[in-house]
């Protein structure tokens, strides 16, 4: 029996998770999709939001503000790239400037640092190619960036470095309490466990109402996206947002860990907490919102389009900790859209307190800190690259030539604890096939190490499990003679 | 740690028929120093994975298989003992013809070279890059890629296929698919006109009952985990979809064959300008780029429809690149080469003479921006008439060529622009 099972393989899940860790116990991770972070937690701005936007007294801007403190050191420790270049809210008409001192009042409760209202001279100076029609700009030097997914996957690591199982691929079909533990009814046979957390994102609702006598509403948020290719210089080195509106915070322009460019997101209320399919409409409206910020935005340089799906709570907190009106045992982090990310190493760090306390699990004593995740060839200097070279000669061999990803680098990501077992999984852990070619000439080579890494027949590959398969089978005849 | 640098005469960036035509150039031009890079850990670049036949027409006067192709290339490289290595891939190429690369043997090394020649080719562009709408699931290829998968692994990406684009790669694979066992639904393009060459969609599409839908595109891809089908709709003038004109198509497998992109990463990193009408380096007519000694030929240079021009063209840069390290530059006047009505993607950009009299001819190839049938190409130096051809047709999809000939250039001395257009009516003077 599990101490403690996590549904959900989030960035809240996973950060749950690794805090628990730091306990004695037996924990688990599960979750319908075949690998971490192929939620919301793949397909989001990766923005850690300094906290200005957050209504003061809510848990939204108590954990965002905590969980973006907390950021920088969590990444150095898991050896994610984080940066911090700040942020602009961009106001275009004097009703705007309103809200912006209303965005800087709120920062001054809620302890964000720093933040003040330019004018259109210093916004121009920073950032030459916003649009010169814009008046004022909340200045937020606090804002910063990661990349959602790596950091995921970097704390699924640690966690199961730390004996966390993580059962992917097994979608939970149901919760029961039989009067002295938890079953939690997957597709794949039961776990039975003392405490269940309930961090299943869009899915959320129902497991959540399945187990209280008072119901949620989780309503599913789709918002679409566009990638642009990483150009030298930067075309932005900062954040662009644009006033928030009831919806969000609306389409931003801003750079990525990586230097390329995103634009998004929409925000459109789904029937399907599952559909992250883009539509003509909201690419279209994506592009034309951020023309307000950049006149001068060019399609050329797209790479590619993704949607993804925020949890947007009905009343619009976030909720977490026991869930109300069920037996005990039942914890929650629920209606986790943004600034979620941000908020994730707060949330768990208290939601994993909190789960460890109730379960009265000690300090585990073999606890061991993250090994960091190697730096990649692609950030490499020369001397570095040498060196790495020396150590392993699996190095010499470029996978992605778009990003520079080498065997050395593909190998690893597959042997991590959690590790890679699709090409979906190879590339958000190593970028092979996130570059402008979209994996066209790196995933016969990914496929060929995954194979052989995992012992598979290339049919048996796919792109992120299921039936994502990417070869149908071996051609009927003499295939090789034409070899 | 420090970094091995090897001093040399000419580094080539590929060794795909671009790379391998320079190499072969360059050496009987007499450089014998001189060394060919390629990611790939075999030589030939894609022609390897094209094992149809139609190669070499033009310059072999044969036909033959993209591997017996490029087997007459890499068998002249070997005779001539010019050193390949394969397997290795160039991270950096600096406006000082300092180059970085990485492989297996060696680990991280570095040339200085005398000159430098860019043969990196081309990319596909891939779904992305249309933003067509729907979910991301499996089963959408480039159709390079599905071509790979069949021709080098051995394996078939999938059954019943749509494909997206009339592009050679994409015409090639309808009909490789279908001698294959799998069902090939439609072809469908944007443009009202194919981009690939008209015997290919004989030869590909027609002679298997493919139908092809010109002015479609696909609208919406579905499917959760591997595609299950996609929406074709009708578009209009403005290449915008038509409402009420979709059709479904129930498939697993989507290839893309929209387009290739020159691949210029390593170019602009050298300080390489590009041009966005090619996509590829502003040249002059010894395929020298604004980079002194840094020289592009081949796809990375502007996408050709035959490997037979890439051949040409490419030795032609390894005989000025060879020139160039024997220190012979021109020293004439330089004439602008200009894009005009109907024109576009003009290679090369810029003409550099030599002083005297002319003596060789300059070949000018470009585009047409649309179909054009009894039409007029019409070159002009500076507004004034130089030559005037009827062509019957020309196609976006078939890249033309004009020859500048000695007794043209030799005609207007003090031309400083020349530009080609295409006009419906005869023209006047």
């Amino acid at each position: 029996m599990y101490d403690a099972v996590i549904i959900g393989a989030g960035v809240i899940g996973c950060a749950v998770a690794q805090r628990l860790a730091l306990y004695k116990g037996k924990f688990a991770v599960v979750d319908r999709a075949h690998d971490v972070s192929e939620g919301a937690s793949k397909a989001n701005s990766g923005i850690i939001h300094a906290g200005y936007d957050a209504k003061p007294g809510t848990e939204k801007a108590r954990l965002n503000l905590k969980g973006a403190r907390m950021f920088p050191q969590m990444c150095a420790k898991l050896g994610v790239l984080y940066g911090k270049p700040g942020a602009l809210v961009l106001a275009f008409n004097e009703e705007d400037k309103a809200t912006l001192e209303a965005l800087l009042q709120q920062s001054k409760e809620n302890g964000v640092p720093g933040c003040m209202i330019i004018d259109r001279k210093r916004i121009l100076r920073m950032e030459p190619l916003v649009n010169p029609e814009v008046l004022y700009a909340l200045y937020v030097p606090e804002s910063g960036l990661v990349s959602p997914y790596e950091f995921t996957c970097a704390l699924a690591d640690s966690a199961a470095e730390n004996g966390v199982d993580f059962l992917l691929g097994r979608h939970v079909t149901g919760l029961e309490h039989n009067g002295s533990h938890w079953m939690v009814r997957t597709e794949h046979g039961d776990l039975a466990c003392r405490a269940v957390i309930n961090c299943a994102g869009a899915g959320a609702e129902p497991l959540h109402n399945s187990i209280s006598t008072k119901p949620v509403r989780i309503i599913a948020r789709r918002g679409q996206y566009y990638l642009l290719d990483h150009e030298y210089p930067l075309r932005f080195t900062m954040t662009l947002f644009q006033v928030p509106t009831l919806m969000g915070k609306g389409v931003l322009v801003s750079p990525t860990t990586h230097g390329n460019l995103l634009i998004g997101p929409t925000a459109e209320d789904i029937p399907d907490g599952w559909d992250a399919a883009t539509t003509r409409q909201g690419l279209f409206e994506a592009l034309d919102k951020a023309r307000l910020t950049w006149p001068s935005l060019s399609t050329r340089t797209v790479i590619t389009n993704f949607s993804g799906i925020r949890a947007h709570e009905a009343n619009g907190d976030f909720v977490i900790g026991a869930v109300e009106g069920a037996p005990e045992g039942a914890f929650e982090a629920i209606g986790i859209e943004s600034p979620g990310l941000s908020a994730a190493p707060a949330i768990g760090e208290e939601l994993g307190d909190w789960v460890a306390y109730w379960l009265g699990a000690a300090r585990n004593p073999s606890y061991r800190e993250p090994t960091p995740i190697p730096k990649a060839f692609g950030q490499m200097s020369d001397n570095e690259r040498a060196a790495a070279f020396e150590n392993n000669p699996d190095y010499g061999r470029m996978i992605c030539r778009c990003e520079q990803v080498t065997e050395a680098e593909v190998r690893h990501a597959i042997r991590r604890p959690v590790g890679a077992t699709t090409l979906d999984g190879v590339k958000r852990r190593t970028r092979a096939g996130m570059g402008r070619c979209q994996g066209g000439f790196c995933s016969p080579r990914v496929m060929q190490i995954l194979c052989e890494e995992l012992n598979l027949d290339p049919t048996q590959v796919t792109k992120f499990g299921g039936d994502s398969w990417i070869l149908s089978g071996e051609l009927a005849d003499g295939a090789e003679d034409l070899a | 740690m420090s970094v091995r640098e090897i001093a040399v005469d000419l580094l080539i960036v590929g060794a795909g028929p671009a790379g391998l035509a320079a190499a072969i150039a360059a050496r009987e031009a007499g450089i014998y120093d001189l060394v060919v890079l390629e990611r790939e850990d075999w030589q030939g670049g894609i022609l390897q994975q094209c094992i149809h036949n139609g190669f070499g027409l033009h310059r072999f006067k044969e036909e033959l298989t993209g591997p017996e192709y490029a087997k007459r290339d890499i068998d002249s490289v070997r005779v001539l003992d010019i050193p390949v290595k394969t397997g290795t891939t160039v991270l950096s190429v600096s406006s000082e013809r300092r180059v970085t690369a990485i492989n297996r043997e060696n680990g991280l090394h570095a040339y200085q070279a005398k000159a430098v020649i860019l043969a990196m080719g081309c990319r596909e562009r891939p779904r992305g890059a249309l933003a067509i709408p729907g979910t991301r699931c499996a089963g959408i290829f480039s159709a390079g890629t599905a071509q790979r998968y069949v021709n080098l692994e051995g394996y078939m990406p999938g059954h019943r296929v749509v494909i997206l684009g009339s592009g050679d790669i994409g015409l090639i694979m309808a009909r490789r698919m279908t001698l294959q066992g799998a069902k090939v639904l439609a072809c469908v393009e944007l443009m009202p006109y194919s981009s690939g060459l008209t015997r290919n969609i004989v030869q590909c599409l027609e002679d298997y009952d493919i139908p092809l839908y010109l002015s479609h595109t696909v609208v919406d891809i579905h499917g959760r985990e591997r595609l299950t089908g996609v929406t074709v709709a009708r578009v209009d003038d403005n290449l915008q979809p038509v409402e009420g004109s979709e059709i479904e198509f129930e498939c697993d497998t989507l290839l893309l064959s929209v387009g290739l992109i020159p691949e210029n990463e390593l170019s602009l990193g050298a300080g390489v300008t590009i041009s966005p009408a090619t996509n590829g380096p502003y040249v002059d007519n010894r395929f020298e780029t604004n980079v002194p000694g840094v020289f592009a030929c081949g796809n990375v240079l502007h996408v050709h429809d035959l490997v037979d021009y890439v051949s040409a063209e490419s030795a032609l840069a390894g005989q000025a690149a060879a020139a160039y390290i024997r220190g012979e530059v021109p020293t004439g006047r330089e004439i602008a080469v200009q894009d005009g009505e109907g024109v576009r993607g003009t290679v090369p950009q810029r003409v550099k003479l030599s002083s005297g009299e002319q003596t060789t001819g300059i070949d000018l190839m470009f585009r047409p921006t649309r179909v054009y049938s009894n039409a007029w190409l019409v070159v002009r130096a500076g507004g004034k008439l130089m030559l005037a051809q009827r062509k019957m047709i020309m196609t976006p999809g078939e890249m033309a060529v004009v020859t500048l000939t000695p007794a043209m250039l030799n005609k207007f001395p003090d031309a400083q622009a020349i530009t080609l257009e295409i006009k419906q009516t005869r023209p006047s003077d």
